[in-house]
């Protein structure tokens, strides 16, 4: 049920996401959805990949601080109150986005978003019995 | 194991007869000798005849790094040219190198020296010592090879840098001793860690580190990573280079000075006043047995302080305190003395926040602004910002409790601070004062 995710620490200076992807195409690996959060000094660069280990590995080889979460993709009907659905359902359960964001990829009719929450147990629970698809791992990265 | 039982282990007052026979012999020596020395003693009023008790030695005027600059090259060199058989410089920050000179004796008490301090350190005939510091101009690579030497051991002259061959010798020769930069050996760390390499297959067992200062943290941090005991050894190319003092290994509490050839002591750095036993300030030393390049009262800037109490280890020489900052690298921001140290007290004692920082002082206006930064480690990395940011202000926050001024943690790459293969840059001290 759950995805791997990772994220990458960059400093903010000119070039450096261009580093990432640029060690990423070396390696033949594919991204499958991305989101950056930025401060003044740094950013995190958080990615879903078609091979995370090996992604992994590589930007390590190449000098960047990396590191693995567990997130959850989500299947979101494409029409008004889609995800405003699923965020009630957490808000009623006391569970906290940490973030979020959404996949370029369709599920079928549907779009696909990630998200981290802060309990990822609960949170797993709680959709499947609103009836919510969650996408399988090897589903979220072969899209 | 003590290698000269006989003089490190003199009863006190033993020591101090033959420090001050030592002493009056350098002082006549260096009068005569050296025009410099002699009008510097002339121009103190003293002669080498008021020279009567060790307590004398506060008479004499001190020498400091202004003095050997302006006598470079050679010009406080007390014995004729023939005489002089190496020549070392140490690297000039600013201006000329500080260049020294040794006479085939003194090549011979260095030897002696640095067997002791390798046998401080627990090293034995039969140890394979792994000499990575820098072979050249610098004492550090040649100094601690004799000492090796003279001890029995078998030396890999390894010298500085390119870090992974150093670390596929240790691997094939069997290295049990390592003897380099403390930042140098965080950074074989590192290396092996890269390579996959775990330091319990090696059969190092020791390291002898010195020529830059060091915490107890980094020591903690070497020996964990390395699996070794590491060791504080200290020296300074005006007085021998390594070898004036060194931990032992029994005790790892502050460095026996080699007092049968070096008299140390401890001053106020601001008023040149010698200080009372025990108290902390600049350390202070007079060269008892050097022909070629004898020091008197050279100040060393480092600041240090003296423990007279016994040591279990047997030797009577006293210790010197690890040294904590130098008089010189303390920078004053907004009037708070703040030395390199205390910063990277404050970085270590947070779990998985790693050596590798750099303090970069701004004036902005009138306003003088420290910003340290740290890199990120895998340990310490999130992929909130949140949990990141909390981890700055947190350091923020520590720095302010210790030093009472607020600076800013920027956080950055790792491996983007410069790793020196030799000393660390700490500071980059970008005010136009």
């Amino acid at each position: 049920m759950k995805v791997e995710q990772i994220s990458i620490f960059l400093e903010n200076k000119s070039g450096r996401l261009a580093d990432v992807a640029e060690v990423l195409a070396k390696a033949g690996i594919n991204i499958r959805a991305l989101s950056l959060a930025d401060t003044t000094d740094f950013g995190i660069l958080r990615l879903i990949v078609n091979d995370t280990e090996k992604a992994k590995q590589v930007l390590k080889d190449n000098g960047f601080t990396v590191g693995k979460t567990e997130v959850i993709a989500v299947e979101v009907p494409d029409r008004p109150g889609g995800l405003g659905h699923i965020l009630a359902v957490m808000k009623e359960q006391g569970i906290n986005v940490e973030y979020m964001y959404a996949f370029v990829q369709r599920s079928g009719g549907n779009a696909v978003i990630i998200f981290r929450f802060d309990e990822i147990e609960k949170a797993i629970a709680a959709l499947q019995k609103s009836g919510v698809v969650i996408l399988k791992g090897e589903e979220v990265y072969a899209l | 194991m003590i290698w000269n039982e006989e003089f490190e282990t003199l009863p006190r007052e033993a020591l101090e007869a033959l420090q001050l026979k030592r002493l009056k012999s350098l002082v006549e020596r260096v009068y005569d000798a050296v025009p410099y020395y002699r009008k510097k003693m002339e121009g103190a009023g003293v002669a080498p005849s008021d020279i009567r008790e060790l307590r004398d030695l506060r008479k004499l005027p001190f020498t400091t790094k202004e003095d050997l600059r302006l006598n470079y090259p050679f010009g406080l060199f007390a014995v004729p040219f023939e005489q002089v058989v190496r020549i070392h410089a140490s690297s000039g920050t600013t201006g000329k190198p500080t260049v020294v000179g040794y006479t085939k004796k003194d090549i011979d008490s260095w030897a002696e020296l640095m067997a002791r301090t390798l046998s401080c350190g627990g090293a034995h005939r039969g140890d394979v010592v792994h000499n990575a510091y820098g072979y050249g101009l610098f004492t550090g690579g040649l100094g601690a090879h004799y000492g090796a030497e003279r001890l029995g051991a078998a030396v890999i002259p390894i010298s500085g840098g390119n870090s992974k061959r150093q670390i596929m010798i240790m691997q094939d020769f069997g290295s049990t001793v390592l003897m380099c930069t403390p930042s140098y050996a965080l950074n074989l760390a590192d290396v092996m860690k890269d390579m996959n390499v775990d330091p319990k297959t090696l059969k190092l067992r020791v390291g002898l580190f010195g020529a830059e200062p060091w915490s107890e943290k980094i020591r903690e941090e070497i020996e964990k990573r390395l699996n070794i005991n590491a060791i504080d050894i200290f020296g300074l190319s005006e007085v021998m280079g390594p070898g004036v003092a060194s931990e032992c290994i029994e005790e790892k509490h502050g460095l026996h000075v080699f007092e049968d050839f070096f008299i140390p002591e401890i001053i106020n750095p601001e008023t040149g006043e010698p200080l009372p036993p025990g108290e902390r300030g600049e350390l202070v030393f007079t060269t008892l047995t050097k022909e070629a390049f004898p020091v008197i009262r050279y100040r060393t800037k480092d600041l240090s302080r003296l423990i007279e109490e016994p040591c279990r280890c047997g030797r009577t020489f006293y210790r010197m305190e690890r040294i904590t900052g130098r008089t010189d690298d303390m920078l004053i921001i907004r009037g708070v003395n703040v030395f390199p140290s205390q910063i990277e007290h404050v970085l270590m004692s947070i779990e998985g926040v790693e050596p590798h920082y750099q303090i970069i002082v701004n004036r902005e206006g009138a306003l003088d602004i420290m910003e340290v930064q740290v890199e990120v480690s895998e340990e310490i990395f999130s992929d909130e910002v949140k949990v990141l940011e909390r981890l700055a202000r947190r350091i923020e926050r520590e720095i302010k409790d210790l030093l009472g001024i607020s600076c800013k943690i920027k956080l950055v790459e790792p491996k983007t601070i410069q790793r020196s293969e030799g000393k660390a840059k700490r500071v980059i001290d970008n005010r136009k004062l």
